[in-house]
């Protein structure tokens, strides 16, 4: 049993009914990454769904910025520990970037700029439930937060958020990302605290 | 090479791999698996604001080492590194080699 | 024998701060006294470990300022505005309170203290911390020897030790101290104010032909600015040991 520091209140934070276990709430916006901020130029900036058979849908930032899209309000949470309630951002929906994609995969293993990887079921990142983020707070996207866009799944936990995103493999069979495959939980919902293998 | 100010150095990986390992690491030679580039733990460029630490060659940026640490258990993969000379003490009669 | 690969997993232990004195308006050294303290080499660090009376911690790691003495144990923290832990140390923590602090820890940048070859440690900021370690441990173990100390810093505000540093350069033979001012000196100050550059860091420093192990601490582009300077003077790389005062936490 650690030794309480007399006096010590730590960063800003409110541990509260609507946050999911474990987590506190934060006033900044923490930046972790696994790597250096990848400088992405707009005009080489592409996004490709490969889906199960190798057929490959391919968007450039023109491309990707005629599709309709929506403005975001989720709350996010971090494995860490820190959440954001309410953020706010502006991204096109999955459900439309998938919409004339003919697949019948399960699964996606989503990858970044700079080799970043993280997968989840296909039925997670649709039916409104995720986006490709473009704009955060009312900004362009930073590149420290995944700028020029970025993967927001805000139900499970944000190590699967993939910054930087490059492409969607829709497969067959689940094949673990980045970190799912060292110890974090293939799933990570955060309402099960589902952080670790075996949670 | 890559300007961020996202990384800190090797001696990072000190405390958390002397936690997996009981002993010091961070003196200990690396090899990298992408580039070949040889030198100690306390060279590598470490990011450890994640949820786990990775550690990279300061060269050509592949990762070399990561950790996860979990409640009770922790999990490394070292893959990215093609070896790794660790100082042992040495057997009586052996020469002691302080070579790369 | 305290060779730097200490056996055995680091263990939270729990300290008492016996004292707290200021170095400068916004550093303080902690003074601490830690039962069962294994001792350590100068250059190592301890993990700090404060936890909130809902259970929330957060963890730092800071350099040991002071050489092996027993139980004691000393640290210099920087206050910074915007940490979380630093406020905390420099200016809540009393003599009497608990702190829990595990190690020593790191087994690269260190100096053992039977090692004759000559040292040659540049210092930016409070980058000084774990090199003054190595200093005092020098002095307290009569070694003979040769070290040279380059410390960097803006204002004489801003000097850590600074009594302490001129009382040792005066009393000790083979141990120099050079301070470089970057942006203010002191009243009477006759030498250069401004950074370290090529050439004063080839006046102040061994020449590559003494083959000195070369300790460089601070913020990173200092650390890399020096390494780099001391590379293209001629020193081997492999002499040259750095420790970069990161983000990584606050």
């Amino acid at each position: 049993m650690a030794t309480v520091s007399p006096g010590f209140k730590g960063r800003r934070r409110v541990p509260s009914a609507a946050l999911p276990p474990g987590q506190y709430l934060v006033e900044d916006f923490p930046v972790l990454s696994a790597g250096p901020t990848p400088r992405i130029d707009r005009g080489e900036w592409e996004l490709t769904v490969t889906t199960e058979t190798g057929e490959r849908h391919r968007w450039d930032w023109a491309a990707f910025r005629t599709l309709p899209t929506e403005p975001v309000t989720v709350d996010i949470h971090c494995v860490t520990k820190w959440s954001k309630l309410g953020t706010v951002w502006e991204g096109v929906s999955l459900d439309v970037l998938l919409d004339n994609v003919e697949t019948s995969a399960s699964f996606a293993l989503v990858d970044s700029y700079g080799g970043y990887t993280t997968n989840l079921p296909l039925e997670d990142l649709l039916g409104g439930k995720a986006w490709i983020a473009f704009r955060y707070g009312g900004e362009e996207l930073a590149p420290e937060h995944g700028g020029p866009a970025r993967l927001l799944v805000p139900h499970l936990y944000f190590w699967k958020s993939a910054k930087w995103v490059h492409g969607v493999r829709l497969l067959d069979r689940d094949e673990p990302g980045f970190w799912e495959g060292l110890g974090y939980h293939n799933y990570g919902d955060p309402w099960r605290e589902q952080r670790y293998w075996g949670d | 090479m890559t300007g961020s100010n996202m990384w800190t150095d090797g001696n990072a990986l000190a405390g958390p791999l002397h936690d997996v390992f009981g002993l010091d690491v961070t003196a200990a030679i690396g090899r990298c698996g992408g580039c070949g580039r040889t030198g100690p733990m306390a060279e590598l460029r470490v990011f450890d604001r994640a949820p786990g630490v990775v550690a990279r060659c300061p060269n050509c940026d592949q990762v070399l080492l990561r950790l996860v640490r979990g409640p009770g258990r922790a999990w490394l993969d070292l893959r990215g590194l093609t070896y790794l000379q660790l100082p042992v003490p040495a057997e009586s009669g052996q020469p002691v080699s302080s070579t790369l | 024998m305290a060779r730097a690969a200490v056996l055995g997993r680091l263990t939270w232990r729990a300290g008492q701060v016996l004292a707290v004195r200021d170095e400068t308006p916004t550093a303080r050294t902690l003074i601490l006294d830690i039962p069962g303290w294994p001792g350590h080499l100068p250059g190592q660090h301890v993990d700090v470990r404060l936890t909130a009376e809902d259970g929330y911690q957060a963890q730092r790691s800071y350099s040991i300022a002071s050489s092996p003495d027993g139980s004691r144990l000393e640290l210099t923290v920087q206050r910074l505005d915007d940490g979380e832990v630093s406020p905390y140390l420099t200016e809540l923590l009393r003599p009497g309170d608990p702190l829990e602090l595990r190690g020593p820890i790191g087994g690269w940048f260190v100096w053992h203290p039977g090692d004759a070859t000559p040292v040659l440690l540049v210092a930016g900021g409070s980058g000084v911390v774990p090199l003054m370690a190595m200093v005092r441990t020098r002095v307290a173990s009569s070694s003979p020897t040769p070290m040279r100390l380059l410390y960097s810093t803006r204002a004489p505000d801003t000097v850590l030790y600074r009594d302490e540093l001129r009382g040792i350069a005066e009393r000790e033979p083979e141990l120099r101290v050079e301070l470089v001012y970057t942006r203010q000196a002191p009243v009477g100050w006759s030498g250069p104010v401004g950074r370290l550059d090529a050439a004063r860091l080839a006046t102040l420093a061994w020449p590559p032909a003494a083959a000195p192990a070369c300790l460089v601490c601070g913020p990173t582009g200092f650390v890399e600015a020096v390494a780099n300077l001391l590379v293209d003077q001629g020193h081997a790389p492999g002499q040259i040991k750095t420790e970069r005062f990161g983000p990584s936490g606050t």
